[in-house]
């Protein structure tokens, strides 16, 4: 089962997305698909009057929403999603995936801020770049992602992780300042370089940083030079040099920095003789 | 002329000794009459109960404190959303709801009055900018004094005069209710980063004892006649072993009563009442507690029942909430207001599967239920401290269900269950007593004449519940009475319907309480006339507002209700 949406016209204002989510939809007819409730601006509108809908009962056997356009005006889509899956064929707005907890999500173009957040479960996979708060928790709250896998293909902004409990996120492209903070556990992966700060207030979990990091926070203490390091049970080739901390907050977070990409913490090296 | 009559209900109103009889309450213009003429509006009643309007003594539901608790916590309001509708404004709720949803919450439950236990005189002003927007029920706040510069100034030098006057001066130009105390001595120690630990402990700078000025303000009240006693948070709070300091304090002014007449308030005594040495070892004292106030006359609680939640720990009480902050490790906000008290904020969840909470929940159903007297005790939870306000039908069900309070027993932390007196009490209130705790008791400790009964001359503010006592014991049927006490058949604000079957049916803005104290003698008409003369002076040494900014005007209040008294001096 395939319904496929595509938007009727340019979105101008944010859109509410929370019904379009294969939980929502299933067991549904064509018809209270196009009636459910959505919100453009402050104006109600159903999903019909935004958006063309195709049904395709025949296509695949997993139960697929498939978005074909721009929807980065739409907001909060797959929104407690727990099965089936959603593609989107084009960039996609904020708070993508939240509160999901199985099931998958693949965006081939940009995704906004908040994918993933307060996550249990399933996958998010984006083609492109990331906004912030990739993964992290609702403002005030201390309870971020909590399982499920994020995987960027290209960069991601600022607090990625924030509030961390489990789970993955891999960032194949750069990421912004204060990756990991106050992370509780879970890993985070970064193949490009980072803008520093990574793992402020984390008091466990895994942070992986394989090129250049600008800094290391001065609450991390080196701990050891490991060769390689798990990621996912992928062995990434190091070196790399293992950080414990935040020290500050009594953590117990560890914090890989590739070594041949940051010579500038070889001074480290002295503390580990 | 609109006039109401309340048909054939359970009528229960203990101040006027009316327990469950059949009778029918007349109202005209926002008062109960004795009679009403045919072509009066009916409320049919029958097979209902019928109360007068609740009334919470202590509930924090405006001011400084509070907002900075909402600012401080996205996360519990995105859980609890309330939509707009014709009637009613949107908001957010749980623990720290926004003011309009925070009167709509309580007239649902069938309350009408409830008191704003601490504003710093500072933040008054903001307090009743706050008051102003919570509608559909009546409500005062009690201005902090416990650790303001100039009484704990004359209490040292023994100038009880001076202090009453300038205690009256504050209380009006806050437009305060009554005298609330917050850990005395304390809050001024914390400004300097200390604390004190008994009521015999020197207040740093003032060389006072928190037992003078706990002395000092009775007598002072007593002095200026005000309606309500006292309002006490002890020192210590929230500290094991407390239980003594609670005990001390209740005794520390059972001299200064009068005929058996209350002259003092200990609020929330639940957070007082702990025995033992240390968290690991923590017990109740509330059979201390317990046995002193039934055989004392001159003291009223309010328990401060801890309900298992999620919820936001906010008191003036600085140097407790710096303490709670290192002890959950928590998000936390604490601050210092100039000359007059402190205050700090922290989240706070109670578990049932933890010893201390679930000690703690057990402690104040023990002391509500092993006070004899419904008349000295009352219902709380401290609102948000021990829990939001709008778990009080289920605390309800507890009061009045042995089987309510089992239910949840079995499911709560067993270490905490083995040393607890609760699985041993029997005891069940009545709704006559249910009545005295959550409404009748409450309005008689505030002195509020015209609330909290159903006599001719009251305001007509009443609570009608769909709960049928000659058809089902509630005491069995306790799920049921939950849901009747948390969606009132009918409320009656002022002689208007403004809720029916568990809805908004109308918004009305109630009145704010404050009391306007007038001096009997013309030797204290100088003498407030002098306190007047040197507050203006000392206003430039002490606060960084001036004098004229100060007062608040009464044109400001949303409904000034003023409370006339004549002070004895």
């Amino acid at each position: 089962m395939v319904i496929t949406l595509i938007p009727k016209r340019v979105f101008k204002f944010p859109i509410e997305g929370k019904n379009i989510s294969p939980d929502v939809f299933v067991e549904k007819s064509a018809k209270e698909i196009a009636a459910l409730e959505m919100w453009e601006g402050n104006r109600k509108r159903s999903l019909g009057e935004l958006f063309d809908i195709k049904n395709d009962s025949s296509a695949s056997e997993e139960f697929t929403i498939k978005i074909e356009g721009d929807v980065s005006k739409v907001r909060n889509i797959g929104f407690r999603m727990s099965m089936g899956q959603v593609i989107v064929d084009g960039d996609a707005g904020m708070h993508l995936g939240e509160e999901m907890s199985g099931g998958a999500i693949t965006v081939s173009g940009n995704a906004g801020s908040w994918a993933g957040s307060q996550m249990k479960g399933g996958t998010i996979e984006i083609k492109g770049n990331a906004g912030n708060y990739i993964g992290a928790a609702y403002r005030g709250s201390t309870k971020g992602m909590n399982g499920g896998k994020v995987i960027i293909h290209g960069n991601a902004g600022h607090e990625v992780g924030c509030y961390m409990r489990k789970g993955l996120i891999k960032i194949l492209g750069n990421v912004g300042i204060f990756a990991g903070i106050h992370m509780n556990n879970g890993t985070i992966f970064v193949q490009g370089t980072s803008q520093g700060r990574a793992g402020a207030q984390m008091t466990n979990g895994k942070i992986v940083l394989a090129g250049h990091s600008e800094d290391v926070m001065p609450s991390f203490t080196v701990d050891d030079i490991k060769a390689k390091v798990k990621v996912d049970g992928e062995k990434i080739e190091g070196p790399f040099y293992r950080f414990i901390g935040d020290l500050a907050d009594k953590g117990k977070g560890k914090l890989f920095v590739s070594k041949p990409k940051n010579p500038y913490l070889s001074h480290y090296e002295k503390y580990l003789e | 002329m609109t006039e109401l009559i309340v048909k054939n209900g359970f009528v229960y109103d203990p101040l006027n000794r009316i327990n469950g009889e059949k009778m029918d309450i007349c109202i005209r213009d926002g008062k109960i009459v004795k009679t009403v003429k045919d072509s009066a509006k009916v409320v049919d009643a029958s097979g209902m109960v019928v109360m007068p309007g609740g009334v919470d003594i202590h509930s924090h539901i405006a001011g400084g404190e509070v907002d900075t608790g909402r600012m401080l916590r996205p996360e519990d309001h995105v859980k609890d959303v309330e939509v707009k509708t014709a009637l009613t404004r949107s908001g957010v709720g749980y623990s720290i709801p926004s003011t309009f949803t925070t009167g709509y919450r309580y007239s649902k439950m069938g309350y009408t009055t409830v008191m704003n236990p601490s504003t710093p005189p500072l933040q008054a002003r903001h307090t009743h900018e706050e008051l102003a927007d919570t509608p559909m029920i009546d409500k005062g706040t009690y201005p902090l004094l416990g650790d303001w510069w100039i009484s704990l100034e004359h209490i040292r030098d023994g100038l009880i005069e001076e202090n009453a006057a300038h205690i009256a001066w504050m209380l009006k130009a806050a437009r305060g209710y009554a005298i609330k105390i917050v850990n005395p001595g304390g809050l001024e120690a914390w400004g300097f980063g200390r604390n004190v630990h008994s009521l015999d402990d020197v207040v740093p700078n003032f060389g006072i004892t928190p037992r003078e000025i706990i002395r000092g303000l009775c007598k002072v009240n007593t002095m200026l006649n005000l309606p309500h006693t006292i309002h006490v948070h002890t020192n210590n709070l929230g500290q094991p072993g407390n239980y003594v300091t609670a005990l001390e304090t209740m005794k520390c002014v059972e001299d200064l009563a009068r005929k058996d007449s209350p002259v003092l308030h200990i609020t929330h005594i639940q957070f007082c009442a702990f025995k033992g040495e240390d968290w690991g070892g923590l017990k109740s004292g509330a059979e201390e507690i317990s046995n002193y106030v039934n055989n004392h006359n001159h003291v009223t609680v309010d328990v401060g029942q801890v309900v298992f939640s999620d919820t936001t720990t906010m008191t003036a009480d600085g140097p407790f909430q710096f303490g709670l902050y290192h002890l959950t490790g928590n998000k936390w906000v604490n601050h210092d207001v100039e000359t007059e008290t402190s205050g700090g904020i922290v989240p706070f969840r109670y578990k049932r599967s933890s010893a201390v909470h679930a000690t703690q929940w057990s402690i104040a159903l023990e002391i509500m239920l092993l006070i004899k007297d419904p008349w000295k005790v009352l219902m709380t939870t401290d609102h948000p401290n021990a829990g939001p306000f709008f778990y009080y039908p289920k605390i309800m069900t507890w009061y009045i269900s042995k089987a309510a309070r089992d239910k949840l027993l079995s499911k709560t932390n067993k270490r905490a269950i083995k040393k607890s007196l609760l699985p041993t009490i029997d005891r069940e209130l009545s709704l006559y007593e249910l009545a005295i705790v959550t409404r009748a008791g409450q309005a008689k400790a505030l002195g509020l004449k015209d609330k909290g009964h159903l006599g001719v001359g009251a305001d007509a503010d009443i609570a009608i519940y769909n709960i049928n006592p000659e058809l089902a014991d509630p005491s069995k049927k306790f799920v049921a009475a939950r849901k009747a006490f948390e969606r009132a058949a009918y409320t009656i604000k002022g002689g208007e319907i403004v809720v029916k079957d568990g809805e908004i049916v109308k918004q009305v803005f109630g009145k704010t309480y404050w009391v306007d104290v007038e001096c009997a003698r013309n030797h204290c008409r100088t003498t407030r006339a002098r306190a007047n003369a040197e507050i203006k002076k000392k206003f430039k040494d002490y606060w960084t507002v001036e004098y004229e900014n100060y007062p608040i005007r009464e044109g400001f209040l949303h409904s000034s209700a003023p409370v006339a008294v004549k002070a004895e001096i």
